[in-house]
């Protein structure tokens, strides 16, 4: 991912600021979270199905190393080439391999978040590849010149007269037209002649499958079945972590899927690709290959809490349901994957020291886990990688970059505040000195954590008596 | 949980403790008022939260291993607050997973009831309403809706208030924007949601807003006054005996 610093504090400050992009994503989030409502009306089902999702999930996990290698066995049996990319750089040499072995120039892509982690398209077009995306939220953004805001729907922050502005302005010979149905014919128009003129499709992968070699695409607009079957190369790209074990896995994580992502029982297309092209077959690609991505994926399997951040199946509904995501969008965080997954994957594989600070962009509220369809324990990953931003002792499992926020000043203040909290009688000291100067602290210099304070929100002010010192006097009994 | 146990501890909170007193001896009244015996040992202090949240948990063990101490005795361990009640119940266990302390953790845990759970379902609380016609509103807060899921206790005991008409915020379960220490690391977030929050409160035309938890009540109610708005944030055990005296 990127190698330069983001800023967070300057990001949050001009996403809140921006009255339209705060208008069209609580709009979205409304609408998606409404509809997840309508198809899992009933929670103690929804209890039931995402158990079973954990579940799978946990059982892929904990046999991880042999699943991906039957996976690679199996699509291996099945004409499918399997690449294992240690990290970004490694896959972006894989694409560009076969690529160029075909002598190829125009790329089409389905959507996906890991060729967005690699950062594929920057990595072609500096070499002179095109990468054209074919999703129409990412057709939009990509015009944009913009990254996705969301990882399923990754032109959310733009509404209808804006997407109309910008194909009017960007795609040659388009009357303005604010019509949706229009909108989609003239995008449709642009990409069909696109498909045909592919030479390489790139697509990610929803599931793989170790026991068939399966590799299943979720998709809406039909453009993942055109990228994978209309050109003669297609180049599946996946974090090892999408490993199921066997067919009957799918299912019910489908149905989590597209469930929690859109409210949809099922999508409008679902591609289960276990080959290439066979002889006497007279469509679908000649070569597929599958990239297999790492990217840090091994380190968190290898701790058994941060393990629980890989049994996500990216449905983005814990970015839907986070009142800081709804405030912000995707772009503030700076990072391919925003949201509360984002603030646990992305300082994992970054490190802390760039992207630890997504951790504290969390009130801990728990709407994330709450609707999360494979039980991914959000909060307790945000507080460990919190600790983890202060403790400097290395162990096996630590993250990396871990202590960087390690100050003396911080660290007195704790050791002081459990001091004090942890001795009864310096407790009482310091309840009564607070009830004395309590009231003279609205009139003090608001610097620090005060003036964060002060901006929105009144100073309470210490009582004059605690309730210890009043639960004594009314004689109420201490043992 | 026991049934009309003869004593219970009373776990004050830190923040209660320090700035609103009140709210805590309107919690111990309604129980002492129901002929229970409060114990309110002066040994305790803050549940830990700050710490364990902020990523100090061995500060934050320093300080739970205190109050394990301070409420040592079989007692249940009553607390006006769903959030600190959520640290007692749920992440003491935690803490001391791999501690000596890690059975008696557990056993503690067992022992916590939030303040308003307890009133209904140990007490069968019955309530009359004294005061004048009003319309209130609740807030939720997000460990007593989310981790101990008490929101119904409260909002029952308020039902039973014959001149009070509870009007339901319109995102009733979205978080104000406290967080702890959320809310000065990213005020500027922080304060985006507690605005949203205080049109909502505004919105629903209420003379004042209750919840169960004042970590929520001193962020609503210091922006509800940062914009000179008439409308206090209470906490329910205040409210309750006022509406009951």
């Amino acid at each position: 991912m990127t190698e330069i610093a983001v800023d967070f504090p300057k990001n949050f400050k001009k996403a809140l600021g921006d009255g339209q992009l705060r208008r069209n994503l609580r709009a979205a989030m409304d609408t998606l979270g409404l509809r997840r409502r309508t198809l899992f009306s009933d929670p103690e089902l929804f209890e039931q199905l995402r158990a079973r999702g954990d579940a799978i999930r946990q059982r892929a996990l904990r046999q991880l190393p042999e699943l991906l290698e039957r996976l690679e066995q199996k699509c291996t049996e099945n004409g499918i080439q399997v690449h294992w990319a240690e990290t970004p750089a490694d896959a972006n040499a894989v694409f560009l391999e076969i690529i160029q072995r075909h002598h190829a120039t125009r790329v089409i892509k389905g959507k996906s978040m890991v060729s967005e982690e690699v950062h594929l398209n920057h990595f072609l077009h500096e070499r002179g590849i095109e990468a054209l995306e074919t999703d129409l939220g990412e057709y939009i953004i990509q015009l944009e010149h913009e990254t996705p805001s969301h990882i399923i729907v990754p032109a959310i922050h733009k509404n209808r007269d804006q997407i109309a502005k910008l194909f009017h302005e960007k795609i040659p010979n388009t009357p303005y037209t604010e019509v949706v149905e229009e909108l989609n014919a003239i995008a449709r128009q642009v990409l069909r002649e696109k498909f045909f003129a592919g030479e390489i499709g790139v697509s990610g992968v929803n599931f793989a499958v170790a026991e068939t070699g399966t590799l299943c695409l979720v998709e809406n607009e039909g453009n993942g079945r055109m990228c994978t079957t209309a050109p003669p190369v297609h180049i599946a790209i996946m974090g090892i972590e999408k490993v199921v074990e066997r067919l009957e896995d799918v299912p019910p994580l489908l149905r989590l899927l597209t469930g929690s992502a859109t409210g949809q029982l099922i999508t409008t297309y679902f591609n289960m690709i276990s080959s290439p092209r066979k002889p006497g077959e007279k469509d679908g690609p000649k070569e597929v290959h599958l990239i297999l991505l790492d990217n840090g994926r091994s380190k968190i399997w290898a701790d058994p809490e941060l393990r629980h951040t890989l049994k996500c199946i990216r449905c983005g509904t814990c970015l839907n349901h986070c009142p800081v995501y709804t405030r912000l969008g995707g772009h503030a965080y700076g990072y391919v994957y925003p949201g509360p997954i984002g603030s646990i994957l992305t300082p994992q594989i970054e490190g802390l020291k760039n992207a630890g600070a997504m951790a504290t962009a969390s009130t801990f509220c728990g709407a994330c886990e709450e609707v999360c369809p494979v039980k991914i324990p959000i909060t307790d990953i945000l507080r460990r990688l919190r600790t983890e931003s202060y403790d400097k002792d290395e162990t096996p499992n630590s993250v990396k970059e871990h202590g960087y926020k390690s100050n003396a000043t911080e660290n007195m203040t704790w050791k002081g505040w459990a001091f004090s909290n942890a001795t009864p009688w310096i407790n009482a000291v310091s309840a009564k000195l607070l009830g004395l100067v309590g009231p003279q602290l609205p009139k003090l210099p608001a610097v620090g954590i005060v003036k964060q304070w002060s901006q929105s929100r009144a100073l309470p002010s210490f009582a004059t008596k605690s309730l210890h010192v009043l639960a004594k006097e009314k004689g109420i009994a201490d043992e | 949980m026991p049934t009309r146990p003869e004593k219970v501890y009373f776990f004050g909170t830190c923040l209660i403790d320090l700035c609103y007193p009140q709210a805590g001896m309107a919690g111990i009244e309604l129980l002492q008022r129901q002929g229970i015996q409060v114990v309110y040992p002066q040994s305790q202090s803050c549940c830990g939260q700050p710490a364990y949240n902020s990523g100090f948990p061995d500060e934050a063990r320093k300080v739970a291993r205190q109050q394990l101490k301070a409420f040592a005795k079989d007692y249940p361990i009553i607390i006006p607050s769903g959030s600190c009640g959520g640290m007692l119940k749920h992440h003491y266990p935690k803490l001391f997973a791999d501690q000596p302390e890690a059975a008696e953790a557990r056993r503690f845990a067992d022992r916590v009831f939030e303040w308003s759970e307890f009133l209904v379902k140990a007490l069968d609380l019955k309530l009359e309403d004294r005061g004048p016609p009003t319309k209130v509103t609740w807030h939720s807060s997000c460990s007593a809706l989310r981790e101990m899921k008490v929101i119904e206790y409260a909002k029952s005991l308020l039902r039973q208030l014959q001149n009070v008409e509870l009007i339901e915020l319109q995102r009733e379960r979205e978080c104000c924007g406290f967080g702890g220490s959320f809310s000065v690391k990213q005020a500027d977030i922080s304060s985006a949601m507690v605005a949203d929050k205080v049109a909502d409160i505004e919105q629903t035309g209420a003379a004042a807003v209750l919840s169960g938890d004042y970590g929520c009540l001193m962020h609503i109610g210091g922006a509800l006054k940062h914009r000179n708005s008439p409308i206090p944030a209470k906490h329910v055990a205040e409210f309750l005996l006022e509406r009951t005296q």
